[in-house]
């Protein structure tokens, strides 16, 4: 077997491991954060503070039937899932965890990382379609408006740090930190990516396409045992990619105070970094309520869609002067 | 198995699932399935890109085709029909025919550009500068009429989407 093959099958092999580990971290910090805004204990049974609970509930849905719903289409209802799941893995594979642990470094790695999100939305199309359920269906009916319009605000929250950096590749992005974080000299841009990442999400208070209270669960009603883990994977690893997208450009990535570590500062850095984004996340899911659909639409046509060309605008005029 | 084997099983692959994505998205008489047949084509496209060497063009198919337009396409039909509508839904001869006719047409004219064309590698090919300034420089002067065409392209389907509305308006497509 080349050489190469085998870094291909090893890197494939972490990835999906730290994406399983992920989710299991991201579950465990969601329940007990939620528990304890709302002051109540959370997982307590199963191992210390109820640690080993994710291992348990993926044993569980492991071991569950998928179920395949009357007059769904068998096909791409099953094909949803996976379709969900494997470009949500794909970005893992080029993201800078520290100065030399990266898998694959690409010229154009932030494009690619954006063309592989933005398939997710092909999975959330087909499996509320192929349900055959009125609540899948108007759960991606939101899912798809939401994301096509926030993606605008999104990218050019990115451009206005490209026009900065001048290359797409997230090393060079990095570097281009070398004295100052980019959220300093990009505050607004910083804020629109972050709220815009809350609604690529689908996290509260934007996660209108699998309202509990509304819609049952929105696009993955029908879909049960490891069916549901996939998207349950697939919305984690998204999280993780938009929050390390924004540590990489606006938090200056593994860089921080040196630690006695040696190489391991840089992963250290990265990983609180992108974990305290992430409960961030969390905490604004469980303080504020869900928004009304048209709420959701104004705020992203009529604030933050004029409020980042105006900062791309700015960065433009800024850049060229200097 | 060498390295280069599996480069020529990827193209394969990449032709394959070209054709019959392609063949799914024309053949298919339900719409939802003639979607994801060309949003796999488009895939196939890309991945072909991809084997010529051009990450960045395989990556912009894939972010615009996939990502963008076969999700316009497939809302389109979530909100105009219900899968029964479709399924009663004959095609016209008269659509036949004139698809036909723009495929031919099309067909005709790439088949030309191909025949004529001197093939040649580029003197900036494979230099692997996508930079900013680099990409814009070379939009605006090098392949400057590729982006004015696809600005006429988009103008065109504006003005299709406005025709297509206001003659759907007139007729009264609720039966």
């Amino acid at each position: 077997m080349p050489p190469e093959l085998l870094r291909m099958i090893i890197t494939a092999v972490l990835v999906v491991a730290f994406v399983f580990l992920n989710a299991m971290i991201l579950g465990y910090m969601e329940r007990k954060v939620s528990a304890h805004i709302q002051r109540r204990p959370g997982l307590m049974e199963v191992g210390p503070h109820g640690v080993l609970q994710l291992i348990v509930d993926g044993l569980k849905l492991i071991g569950k039937q998928l179920v395949v719903p009357e007059g769904a289409s068998p096909f791409l209802f099953r094909l949803a899932p996976l379709l969900s799941f494997v470009p949500c893995v794909l970005p893992f594979v080029v993201i800078p965890f520290s100065r030399k642990l990266q898998a694959v470094s690409m010229d154009v790695s932030l494009i690619y990382i954006l063309a592989m999100t933005s398939i997710n939305v092909i999975a959330i199309l087909v499996a509320g379609w192929a349900s055959n359920n009125k609540y899948s269906l108007f759960g991606t009916f939101r899912s798809v408006a939401q994301a096509v319009s926030y993606e605008i605000p999104m990218l050019l929250s990115l451009l206005s740090v490209i026009l900065i950096t001048s290359t797409f590749s997230l090393k060079g992005i990095i570097e281009a930190q070398k004295y100052y974080w980019f959220i300093l000299i990009q505050p607004v841009a910083f804020i629109i990516y972050f709220i815009s990442g809350l609604a690529e999400t689908n996290r509260a208070p934007f996660d209108m396409p699998e309202a509990e209270s509304e819609l049952t669960a929105g696009f993955h009603t029908e879909y049960s045992g490891m069916g549901f883990s996939f998207f349950f994977l697939a919305e984690y690893a998204n999280m993780f990619t938009v929050c390390s997208i924004a540590t990489i450009l606006f938090l200056g990535g593994w860089k921080g105070i040196p630690l006695p570590l040696g190489d391991y500062t840089g992963i250290v850095w990265f990983l609180l970094k992108v974990y305290g984004l992430l409960f961030v996340m969390i905490w604004v899911r469980w303080t504020y309520p869900r928004v009304r659909f048209d709420q959701l639409m104004t705020f992203c046509w009529k604030y933050l869609i004029p409020f980042s060309l105006a900062n791309l605008l700015i960065t433009a005029v800024v850049v060229k002067i200097i | 198995m060498a390295y280069g084997t599996l480069i020529e099983i990827f193209f394969y692959f990449f032709i394959i699932m070209i054709l019959f994505g392609s063949w799914l998205a024309v053949t298919s008489q339900i719409l939802m399935k003639a979607v994801m047949g060309l949003a796999m084509a488009m895939f196939g496209v890309a991945g072909l890109y991809l084997y010529l060497n051009s990450p960045f063009l395989a990556l912009m198919q894939i972010l615009i085709y996939v990502g963008a337009v076969c999700i316009m396409i497939v809302f389109g039909i979530m909100v105009g029909y219900t899968p029964k509508e479709l399924a009663a839904y004959a095609i016209e001869p008269k659509n036949t025919l004139l698809s036909l006719a723009a495929s031919l047409l099309t067909l005709g004219v790439i088949y030309l550009g191909l025949s004529k064309a001197q093939w040649q590698p580029s003197p900036g090919a494979g230099s692997g500068d996508f930079g900013i300034t680099n990409l814009g420089l070379n939009l605006m002067n090098r392949y400057g009429l590729a982006f004015e065409l696809i600005s006429v392209v988009l103008l065109i389907a504006i003005i299709g989407a406005v025709a297509i509305t206001w003659n759907g308006k007139r007729r009264g497509l609720s039966k």
